[in-house]
This record gives C-alpha cells, sequence and structure tokens, in this order.
C-alpha cells in the first residue's frame, strides 16, 4: 500500500489511466482544430470530438447534439443560469434554487439578482432532502427555472430529481440539475429524471481537469440558451471557443468506462463506505452522519466526530487526503454551509470530516483510514475539554462560552 | 496548508496535557473560547503559595494544530514563572515562537487570554487566604 492515500474523490479524481492513452494522439500527430473543414487535420479533431459527444450523451441517456462543451463544470453553470434568464426574459424573471448548491450556482444567483432577477433559495429538510411541497409552493407563474443539483459534493444526498423534473414539467418551468457528482457514478438519465439542462465535468470521472459540458434538451421541449461568450459560434452557437480536442477526447472516454464500470463500482463502493461506516462507529462513540444514509452516494461518507476539531484531526491523518467542514479549513473561516443547512450546529459542522471514495482505493487502504481515524480521535479527544467535560456529564449546551 | 516544525512538533508531542482539581486554592483555571467558534482552550496553573512561583501548568485543548501547539507551549513557558511575569506573556510572543501564519493569530490570542483567565482566577481565589494569614 503506498503513501498518501487518497480519499478525497468528491473534490477531483486521477485521471484514468485509459483516459490519458486515449488522449495522447490528440496532443501530437491528431493536433487539428474540430473547426476546421478543410482537410483532414480538422476532420480527424472533429471525429474525436463527435465520438466523445456520443459516448457522454449515451451515459446520460442524451442523443449526441444535445451536448455543449464548455471548459468545466462553474462555467457549465454559468452558462446555465444566465443563458435561461436572459433567453426567458420576457417569460419571466424567477429562479428557484437551493440553499446547498455549489457556489458556482448560489454566486451566479447573487449575480442575477443585481439585475433584478428574483431567486428563492430552498431551505433543506434535516436529512439533506428537498421538500417537494415546497418547491411546489415556491413556483409561480414568473418562474422560468428551477436548480437543484443531482447530489450534493459534501454530504453526497441525492435529490429525488425525477420527482423534481416532473414537477418543473407540469408547471412549465425548466429543470436544471448541477449532476457533477452524480454522473458516471450512479444512474443518470435524462428523459427518465425529467432533466432540461444538466451540468457535467470531466474530472469528477476519471478525465482531465478544464473540460466540462452542459446538456441542453433539443425536444419536450426545446430549450434556448442565451451564449455568455461571443465569438465563432461553436457548439451551436451556445459556446464559442475552439474546443479542448484532447480534453473532450479525454471526457469522452471516461465517460464510456463508467457506463461500462458503473454497476461494479456501485456495489464495490458501497462495501467500502460501510465498512468504513461501521468501523468507525463501532469503535467510537459520539460519531453523527450528516445527512441521508438511504438517498446517498454509494462512495460517500460524511461525519462528525463530536468534541474533536477537524482541522486538528486532518493533521493527525496527513497521510490521508480527505476535508473537513471545519471553519479552520475553508477560506473564509466560516464552517459548511452545506451542514449548516441541515441544522448542523456550529460546532458539529467543525468536527465534520467526508470521505470520497474512487475507482484506485483498496480495501487495504480503506482499513488503514479506519484505524488510523480511530487512533487519531482518541489521541484528540484525550486533549479535548470538550470531551472531558462531556465524559464529566457536563451539559455543553448550559455552559457560558466567551466566543471570541 | 503547511505547518511550522514547532507546531508539528507540539501537535504530535503535546506538552503537559492534563487537569488538575480546580476547588484546589492554589490551583487557577482558565477556559476561553466557544465550541461554535472552533476553539475551547482550557488552561490550569498550581502556584506555589510562598514563593508565588508556578509550580506546574497543564492545558486541554479543542481546536485546530495551532491552537493546540499555542496552549502546549504557554504551559511549558508559564512553570517556574511567578505570577506577575505570567501575566507578561504576549500572544506574539507564541506568533514568533510557532511562526504562525496570520490566520492562525487568533490561536495565539486565545492562548494569551487563557493564561489571563487562569491568573485571574488563581488571584480570586488567592485573595481570601491572604487576608487571613
Amino acid at each position: 500500500m503506498k503513501l498518501p492515500i487518497y480519499l478525497d474523490n468528491h473534490a477531483t479524481t486521477q485521471c484514468d489511466p485509459r483516459v490519458v492513452e486515449t488522449m495522447l494522439p490528440f496532443f501530437s500527430e491528431n493536433f487539428g482544430n474540430a473547426a476546421s473543414r478543410n482537410h483532414s487535420f480538422g476532420w480527424v479533431a472533429e471525429e474525436g470530438v463527435e465520438n466523445a459527444r456520443k459516448q457522454i450523451a449515451d451515459l446520460i441517456g442524451a442523443n449526441s447534439k444535445e451536448i455543449v462543451f464548455t471548459s468545466g463544470a462553474t462555467e457549465s453553470n454559468n452558462l446555465a443560469i444566465k443563458g435561461v434568464a436572459e433567453m426567458y426574459a420576457e417569460r419571466g424573471n424567477h429562479i428557484i434554487t437551493v440553499a446547498t448548491e455549489h457556489k458556482a450556482i448560489l454566486d451566479t444567483c447573487k449575480h442575477l439578482e443585481k439585475q433584478g432577477i428574483r431567486v428563492t433559495y430552498l431551505p433543506l429538510q434535516g436529512d439533506g432532502l428537498v421538500d417537494l411541497d415546497m418547491l411546489r409552493d415556491a413556483i409561480t407563474d414568473k418562474t422560468i427555472l428551477v436548480s437543484i443539483m443531482y447530489a450534493n459534493n459534501e454530504i453526497g444526498v441525492i435529490q429525488n430529481v425525477s420527482e423534481i423534473g416532473k414537477i418543473c414539467k407540469e408547471r412549465g418551468v425548466l429543470f436544471h440539475t448541477d449532476g457533477v457528482q452524480a454522473v458516471g457514478k450512479i444512474p443518470v438519465n435524462v428523459i427518465k429524471d425529467n432533466i432540461d439542462i444538466m451540468s457535467l465535468t470531466a474530472h469528477k470521472m476519471y478525465g482531465p481537469k478544464g473540460v466540462g459540458a452542459l446538456y441542453v434538451r433539443r425536444r419536450n421541449p426545446r430549450v434556448q440558451i442565451s451564449a455568455q461568450m461571443d465569438g465563432g459560434g461553436h457548439e451551436r452557437g451556445m459556446r464559442s471557443g475552439t474546443l479542448n480536442v484532447p480534453g473532450i477526447v479525454g471526457f469522452g472516454k471516461a465517460a464510456e468506462l463508467c457506463n461500462q464500470l458503473m454497476e461494479t463500482e456501485m456495489a464495490k463502493h458501497r462495501i467500502m463506505r460501510d465498512r468504513l461506516k461501521t468501523t468507525l462507529e463501532s469503535a467510537l462513540e459520539e460519531t453523527y452522519i450528516n445527512g441521508s444514509m438511504t438517498s446517498r452516494l454509494p462512495h460517500n461518507l460524511n461525519m462528525s466526530f463530536a468534541y474533536v476539531e477537524g482541522e486538528s484531526l486532518l493533521m493527525g491523518i496527513n497521510d490521508i487526503a480527505v476535508s473537513s467542514g471545519s471553519a479552520c479549513t475553508s477560506a473564509t473561516l466560516e464552517p459548511s454551509y452545506v451542514l449548516k443547512a441541515l441544522g448542523l450546529g456550529d460546532d458539529l459542522a467543525h468536527t465534520s470530516i467526508r470521505f470520497g471514495i474512487g475507482r484506485f482505493n483498496t480495501d487495504e487502504e480503506i482499513d488503514y483510514v479506519a484505524n488510523k481515524m480511530i487512533e487519531v480521535v482518541n489521541k484528540l479527544r484525550e486533549l479535548s475539554p470538550l470531551w472531558e467535560m462531556f465524559k464529566d456529564g457536563v451539559d455543553l449546551s448550559k455552559v457560558e462560552w466567551t466566543a471570541h | 496548508m503547511a505547518y511550522s516544525e514547532k507546531v508539528v512538533d507540539h501537535y504530535s508531542n503535546p506538552r503537559n496535557v492534563g487537569s488538575m482539581d480546580k476547588n484546589d486554592p492554589n490551583v487557577g483555571t482558565g477556559m476561553v473560547g466557544a465550541p461554535e467558534c472552533g476553539d475551547v482552550m482550557k488552561l490550569q496553573i498550581k502556584v506555589d503559595p510562598i514563593s508565588g512561583i508556578i509550580e506546574d501548568a497543564k492545558f486541554k485543548t479543542f481546536g485546530c494544530g495551532s491552537a493546540i501547539a499555542s496552549s502546549s507551549l504557554a504551559t511549558e513557558w508559564l512553570k517556574g514563572k511567578t505570577v506577575d511575569q505570567a501575566m507578561e506573556i504576549k500572544n506574539t510572543e507564541i506568533v514568533t515562537e510557532l511562526a504562525l501564519p496570520p490566520v492562525k493569530v487568533h490561536c495565539s490570542v486565545l492562548a494569551e487570554d487563557a493564561i489571563k483567565a487562569a491568573i485571574n482566577d488563581y488571584k480570586k481565589k488567592a485573595v481570601p487566604a491572604h487576608a487571613n494569614a
């Protein structure tokens, strides 16, 4: 077993060697511009792109023509939301989203609010799921778009996407979903799930960084999006810019591999995740699972270890790459807004660790991580005045703290 | 974020971890911070009533590596000092000693607060004892 162990697969994934191999010729002999129509260099590049488009469309049950390549999910999210807001401005000015969306959605919405768009940020239920009745009630005749992520990047909770899509369809509202954490990991089908627009990225599914896509439905309804960059009118006029051919080819290969391996990987990761969870829970008291365990990505575990601060925990397991919802690990010094949205107190948010299992993890690694976690949590609890108070039966919520 | 060698050393081998009887008249206890903020420090000193010298110091800290290191270092510095000398310890000295980056300065402030809180607690207890003498 090699150290350090990578268990942060919600942040990014290792590019699969088979993906790299597929990409390589497109850096050298097949370097053409996919938009060059008059020579074989262009044709070969275009063929690579169109093949990738098909591979990605197949993964999500779409048609090739519905895939628009972008630089990644942040761009896809921006393009989807701003593009719809602009295109459908005459129809309405209201967007509905959720408090726990990725910043690429939330900040885009905030930007639009300054331009007069009204945005409703739905809260979450304690298990991390959206209340569908609340969604129904939030839709007005001015609503043009609902944007709700497929699966959350911190707690791995999978929304009831097909129901959400159905509600939107019934009310004649477009439905966008940020599919970054779900696509390639669990079955996602734009028809069954009633998705109109979906953001994707290659690097979360063992593809390269810097390439993503937006699925834009062409039929029932035909979705239109205003381009957010002016230029050569590539990608059916929705996204100008010379295509990142090697990246796109790699993205396509990554999608194909995910399609082939999904069933096996889901089962394998679920077993690994459950073993990690059970081992930690049986060895340590006062641990809490954040988010629903039933509607959850099979490779995600988000757990709080009460009375142990997240950053100090990360420091103790420095040969394991995971992330924490602790304020100290964020640039803003605020604890995770996702965990807070679940109604979790700041104290538990500070003690949370996110584990993301991926294609290249082994059982041996999971056991190592579990043992190391147990060792470090126990060590830090010996150091924790809160643990001592808890053990002495002190009710911490009744203590008068000198907040600083 | 990369930690300085000294922070890593204090984190890996924290000095003077533990608790003393907070009802002992010679023990001063300071507890600062809040769980919601992600830092709580408990710092205790045991003072020799005759010489006024801090003969022992203990800590327990819930917080990041820098908070643990700041309080561990504080206990090292407290031992052997008089109460008045201990009052002079400044957070900036902790910052320098541990090479804390700007985002971690608040950990050293908390450690200074904990020292002062422990000394104040000791003084509060000690006053009636001295008055009787």
